[in-house]
């Protein structure tokens, strides 16, 4: 079955630094629920949340020895901030997700197939 | 276009979709049905046209399609399993949808592709116009257009955007997404910004796509809003030979009425009371209420202008806008005076559209406010690319000038 990126775009709006707790919490058993969903419909093939942008760390290896940056490789304000692998049979299958999920972790996603070849 | 050209443009929808269905892939039925075409232009002149000719372009197409796949000897295991089928009866249909062209206007008009190319592409597959033919009704290069295209099918196949008509809550925002391209053509001939009557054959394509949407959507019950778009479509294009005279716009108090297209008015009144019998209303068809009015009153002074203002509120209701709240100005004027509308009028945001400053000068103009309202015109004149209002509205701005 396809194979589709659910990518969760970061814009920079979100304010987790002054978020209260509970609000927190909320949005996490949300996207937690949301997994198990993906999980128990034999959807999921893998997820993970990453680390604040300010977390990342460049790499070119194109040289002779590789070369380290601090920071991001794009200037852009979004930001990707984590994503679901899942399987889907079309693409309503997986906007239809891909809603859910938004609703979920409260932030607009991305959808994106993988490229059958290498799938 | 030729007789065999204009059997092929009617059943280009049908016949392409079926192949979509059967092969899977647009690209391989577009193909096929042009190597069809080949083979119909030699024979139909010859032979005469046969008495079924989708059923004809069906099968031809078909045997060209699976030649082609097997020549080709793809290696793709879905095509070689799609070659090797010599049903033709429907696959599996999808709900009680059997009509392909439903399933491949939904594909066509799908949220996931842009906006322009879903008028591309609808245009190319349900309407059979030629690459050419779209990039010069929409006045850009056939490259350009071509490309569109070419983008369009590639995310269709890439994505997996599917070949099927939605289902349950999807289902009402899909067919209001169908209506919106429609609309989107049928408006680019009738606003257009040029006077190339290319682009009027739009308004004639939107037209017969919606009728078909209309007949390949029986199966799912009476779609009011489809009713209403075509009742609309049909009110406003009965009015398009009297629209203009000599290069310059006519509005609807000073159209002839007489040059108005009456069978057209009558299949949109029809309509309408097919919408209110349905009782289920929509913007689409309030719209085409508000137009059955005009074109009901048999002159000017007879329009029930209050009708059109219930109609306008009931709008604004299902679809608040500054631009409906404009519109249902022009009619207030008319029930309760130019003060009045101006009033409402001034209100709106809508400084960057040409419709509000034309409506707030022709209101000052009534008014006496002789002024303001060439000033009013001069905006509306800077922010209006089509030449006939262009004229229309530098007529009235020298009217004010002698006043």
């Amino acid at each position: 079955m396809p194979m589709y990126m659910l990518s969760v775009v970061q814009d920079g709006t979100e304010a987790f630094d002054t978020m209260p707790k509970e609000e927190l919490q909320r949005i996490g058993a949300d996207v937690d629920a949301f997994s198990d969903t993906v999980r128990e419909a034999g959807k999921w093939v893998f997820a993970g949340g990453l680390e604040p942008i300010e977390a990342s760390t460049v790499v070119d290896g194109r040289g002779e020895s590789p070369v380290i940056t601090d920071g991001p490789f794009s200037e852009s304000k979004e930001y990707l901030g984590g994503f679901w692998i899942i399987s889907a049979a079309d693409l309503d299958e997986a906007l239809d997700w891909a809603a859910r999920g938004s609703k979920a972790c409260r932030a607009r996603v991305e959808v994106r197939p993988f490229d059958e070849a290498t799938g | 276009m030729t007789d065999v050209e204009e059997v092929f443009r009617a059943e280009y929808g049908r016949v392409v979709a079926g192949l979509v269905r059967r092969f899977g892939d647009i690209d391989v039925a577009e193909e096929a049905l042009a190597d069809a075409l080949v083979i119909a232009l030699e024979r139909w002149p010859r032979d005469g046209v046969p008495p079924n000719p989708a059923a004809w372009l069906t099968r031809v197409a078909g045997n060209k399609a699976i030649d082609r796949l097997r020549r080709e000897k793809v290696r793709d295991e879905k095509y070689a399993e799609a070659a090797m089928l010599t049903d033709d009866t429907p696959a599996e249909p999808s709900g009680p949808v059997t009509d392909d062209r439903l399933r491949l206007i939904f594909t066509c008009c799908h949220p996931a592709l842009a906006p322009e190319n879903r008028i591309a592409l609808t245009l190319r597959l349900l309407g059979g116009l030629t690459v050419a033919e779209i990039a010069h009704a929409f006045l850009v290069p056939e490259t350009t257009m071509a490309q569109r295209i070419t983008r369009a099918k590639a995310k269709i196949k890439q994505t997996r955007i599917p070949y099927r008509v939605p289902t349950g809550d999807d289902l009402p925002n899909r067919m209001a997404g169908v209506l919106t391209v429609l609309y989107l053509i049928f408006n680019e001939g009738y606003l257009s910004t040029t006077a190339a009557s290319v682009r009027e054959d739009l308004c004639t394509e939107a037209i017969r796509l919606t009728r078909q949407l209309r007949e390949a959507s029986a199966a799912l019950g009476p779609q009011p809003e489809v009713l209403g778009l075509l009742a609309l479509m049909l009110l406003l294009d009965a009015r398009r030979p009297a629209r203009v005279r000599d290069g310059v716009l006519v509005t609807l108090p000073d159209q002839d009425r007489s040059a108005w297209n009456a069978d057209q008015i009558e299949e949109g009144h029809a309509l309408v009371r097919q919408c209110l019998a349905l009782n289920r209303p929509g913007p689409y068809q309030i719209q085409a209420a508000i137009n059955a009015v005009h074109t009901d009153a048999p002159d000017v002074s007879s329009v029930d202008w209050s009708q059109v203002v219930t109609l306008y509120d009931q709008l604004a209701t299902l679809t608040p806008s500054p631009i409906v709240a404009l519109n249902r100005a022009v009619a207030v004027a008319e029930l309760d005076g130019p003060q009045v509308a101006l009033a409402i009028v001034e209100d709106l945001d809508l400084g960057s559209y040409h419709a509000f400053h034309a409506t707030r000068a022709d209101l000052l103009r009534r008014l006496g406010r002789f002024d303001e309202a060439r000033e009013a015109y001069g905006q509306a004149i800077a922010l209006t690319e089509n030449e006939a209002e262009r004229a229309w509205l530098a007529g009235r701005q020298a009217s004010c000038l002698t006043a």
